[in-house]
């Protein structure tokens, strides 16, 4: 369990590891000491690594077959799915895969916002996590636009006119984003160059995203410190990785049962039709996983004052560290902060689902409604929960968290008795 | 152990569900109910009723095929597996009905040839703009992948093929536009495309209209999914594949971490823990009183 000094067994390890220490490096991997209380929301780290493999392998097949033209985009899709040996499975597992990716790292940010895994001193880890997150969804609305259908089109059209509300530069950097004056050859080209190119810079932050997180090691569901050479870390290998690889076969399970049996619903049928700038699609929305933050954008009465919020919404995580005050990590001995925490998942839930809706009538007010509360909670509640909210004793160590409960004596004296076969009670 | 999964995987499920079960219930518009049919390829072991996508075939090439295109079929796969399997002579006959322009040849001139196999299906107009004019226009959409690109897929195509009516007293409709129950907006360019008897089916089964529409939609479904049963024959055999798989990496699981915190090193902790709370809680040394 220590992380004692490693040197290599044979000479020419020894010889290799003083040149490139790539065997201390495996030998740290395997060993790095994880709390052994861990629960299955921590294995979302493993999920996700995962997913990005996958969408690259993915990624790269169909590169092979995929033609970046407005003319041939659409037809080579087509081509994929009927003339490419399991060109359909292929695709189909990168599209829903992107599903799945969002899926997974919506849960592990959500987990990392319920057991204040972002605060000190993990704060540089959060950061570069929220790094990842918006270059996965540059990534995944660039990919959309690929297939050249309606909703590729009309989403590049809706997505790239958002930098045109910026004053004076706007209608320069979107002319500059089309290559043009409108969507059309040369965006699809650069976006496929684009869309190439941010998963490797993604797997560069994943690398310091692991990297940093190696440094201090996991939090955990208590939230309070380990002592890091004692029994209550184990070592990755075997302990996690066998943990992480059930919960990675069960996540694989749900996956494919999308890609075998229902590929298509979580895409919008109008990408099947083929790009038309000349027919405007009846609503205009994007994938579920940007739904929020569309909703955020169509809340504000102003093009620019929506596209600040909409930023906003992303880069206020940023901040997240110092906004929460509470120097208590884990919302299992922050009573208050727990209520707020549901709320904060029903809210953006909600703001999901309006986001897929027209924005009128009570659609529209909902999403004001939401949209405030999504700011307040950041910017309100976390700084004052801070300093007036009551949170439970905190336990000595993630051993004996309920030793803090008085109550609790006689339940362990009675497993001393059981132990002792003697009633611990008649000792008085 | 067993609990501490089995408790994640219920609050994984209750927090998926709620999540999902709004969008499930709100966002499908539920004021059109399209005629729901019990079609073959639905289920997880779904195929495709092999007569019935010939017979789809023979209403796509009588019916439709003066307007719709599907661009992205070719005629083998007329007797490819999954599809309607003609064999290989009968799909060869089918395509030499049809002449496709090819070139240049040595003498830098295009000519016509009667198409094989490997050609794609003819389309009724060279260009969107033709089809577009001819149809006053309306364009009358490719039909390679219309069933994913319509909510509600063969449903929906069923429905509409159904939904001729009358239009209800009040309705405007202007020349050459029909009222439709299922079309969005109720109102469609295509006139009524089928009606009884209007295919004489080769293999005897009598061409009602229901029937027609049945075998169009199912060969409409195939052509957008062509390898829809190899897909779901994958699919069983994969979950199976890993349910047997997490089971065994389960056990391998339980069996490795059973090497940490073994039962008796468990029992000396909590030996040692009731030992610390009484003597705080006394204030003596339990082990004094042996």
């Amino acid at each position: 369990m220590s992380e004692e000094k490693y040197i290599p067994k044979s000479k020419l390890g020894q010889w290799f590891d003083s040149r490139l220490p790539l065997l201390t490096l495996s030998h740290h991997l395997q060993s790095y000491p994880t709390p052994k209380n861990l629960n299955y929301w921590w294995t979302f780290g493993g999920i996700l690594t995962f997913c990005l493999i996958t969408q690259i392998v993915t990624g790269l097949v169909l590169a092979m077959h995929y033609v970046a033209h407005v003319d041939h985009a659409f037809e080579s899709i087509e081509h994929i799915m009927r003339d490419v040996n399991y060109g359909w499975l292929i695709r189909y597992v990168h599209a829903n895969g992107a599903s799945m990716f969002f899926l997974a790292v919506y849960i592990h940010i959500f987990r990392s916002l319920f057991y204040g895994s972002y605060k000190a001193p993990r704060e540089v880890i959060w950061i570069i996590g929220l790094l990842i997150y918006i270059l996965m969804m540059a990534t995944a609305f660039m990919g959309y636009v690929l297939p050249w259908g309606q909703m590729s089109f009309w989403g590049a059209t809706v997505i790239t006119n958002l930098f045109s509300a910026i004053p004076f530069v706007g209608e320069s950097i979107t002319t500059w984003l089309w290559g043009g004056y409108s969507v059309d050859n040369p965006t699809l080209n650069r976006f496929y160059s684009l869309h190439y190119l941010l998963p490797f810079l993604t797997c560069g932050l994943v690398v310091l995203h692991i990297w940093a997180l190696h440094v201090p090691g996991n939090n955990n569901p208590i939230g309070i410190d380990v002592k890091k050479n004692s029994n209550e870390t184990m070592p990755f290998h075997p302990y996690m990785v066998m943990k992480d690889l059930l919960a990675l076969l069960l996540f694989i399970t749900v996956f494919l049962w999308f890609v075998f049996f229902a590929p298509n619903v979580l895409g919008h049928p109008d990408n099947y039709i083929e790009a038309n700038p000349l027919v405007t699609p009846a609503h205009i929305v994007p994938e579920w996983y940007l739904l929020p933050f569309y909703a955020i954008l169509r809340a504000i009465p102003s093009k620019l004052g929506g596209v600040i919020f909409m930023f906003s919404a992303i880069f206020i995580l940023m901040l997240l560290p110092w906004l929460d005050t509470s120097k208590v990590r884990s919302a299992i001995f922050r009573p208050i902060y727990k209520k707020f925490f549901w709320t904060l998942v029903f809210v953006v839930i909600l703001l999901g689902y309006l986001g897929a809706k027209p924005p009128e009538g009570i659609y529209l007010i909902l999403s004001r409604l939401a949209t405030a509360y999504y700011f307040i909670h950041f910017l309100l509640v976390l700084p004052l929960l801070g300093r007036y909210e009551k949170t439970d004793p905190l336990p000595q160590s993630i051993s004996d968290p309920v030793l803090d409960k008085p109550d609790m004596l006689d339940k362990f004296k009675k497993a001393a008795a059981e132990y002792e076969g003697e009633n611990v009670g008649s000792f008085k | 152990m067993l609990d501490h999964l089995s408790k994640f995987i219920n609050n994984f499920i209750i927090i998926f569900f709620l999540s999902v079960v709004p969008f499930a219930v709100f966002s499908e518009e539920k004021n059109i109910n399209f005629i729901e049919t019990n079609w073959s390829f639905d289920s997880l072991f779904g195929t495709f009723d092999r007569a019935s996508l010939q017979r789809g075939y023979q209403v796509y090439q009588e019916v439709c095929s003066g307007c719709h295109s599907v661009q992205h079929l070719s005629y083998r796969n007329l007797s490819e597996k999954g599809g309607p399997e003609f064999s290989i002579e009968e799909a060869k006959a089918i395509a030499s009905q049809f002449e496709v322009e090819d070139g240049p040849n040595s003498d830098g001139e295009m000519f016509l040839r009667s198409a094989r196999l490997s050609d794609k299906f003819v389309k009724p107009y060279p260009n969107v703009q033709a089809s577009t004019a001819a149809n006053g226009g309306a364009y009358p959409p490719d039909m390679s992948v219309l069933a994913k690109a319509r909510t509600g897929g063969a449903d929906y195509i069923h429905s509409l093929l159904l939904g001729y009516e009358e239009a209800p007293a009040g309705f405007e409709l202007d020349d050459g536009v029909y009222y439709n129950k299922y079309m969005p907006g109720n109102k469609i360019k295509m006139s009524e495309p089928i009606s009884d008897g209007i295919v004489e089916y080769t293999d005897g089964t009598e061409a009602s209209k229901e029937q027609i529409s049945k075998d169009i939609t199912t060969f409409l479904v195939w052509a957008s999914e062509p390898h829809l049963e190899s897909q779901h024959r994958m699919g069983f055999k994969t979950i199976l594949y890993l349910i047997i798989l997490i089971s065994l990496v389960y056990m391998s699981k339980q069996k490795v971490w059973s090497r940490f915190g073994s039962k008796t090193e468990e029992q000396d902790e909590t030996f040692d823990k009731v030992e610390k709370v009484v003597t705080e809680y006394e204030g003596e040394d339990p082990k004094t009183f042996k």
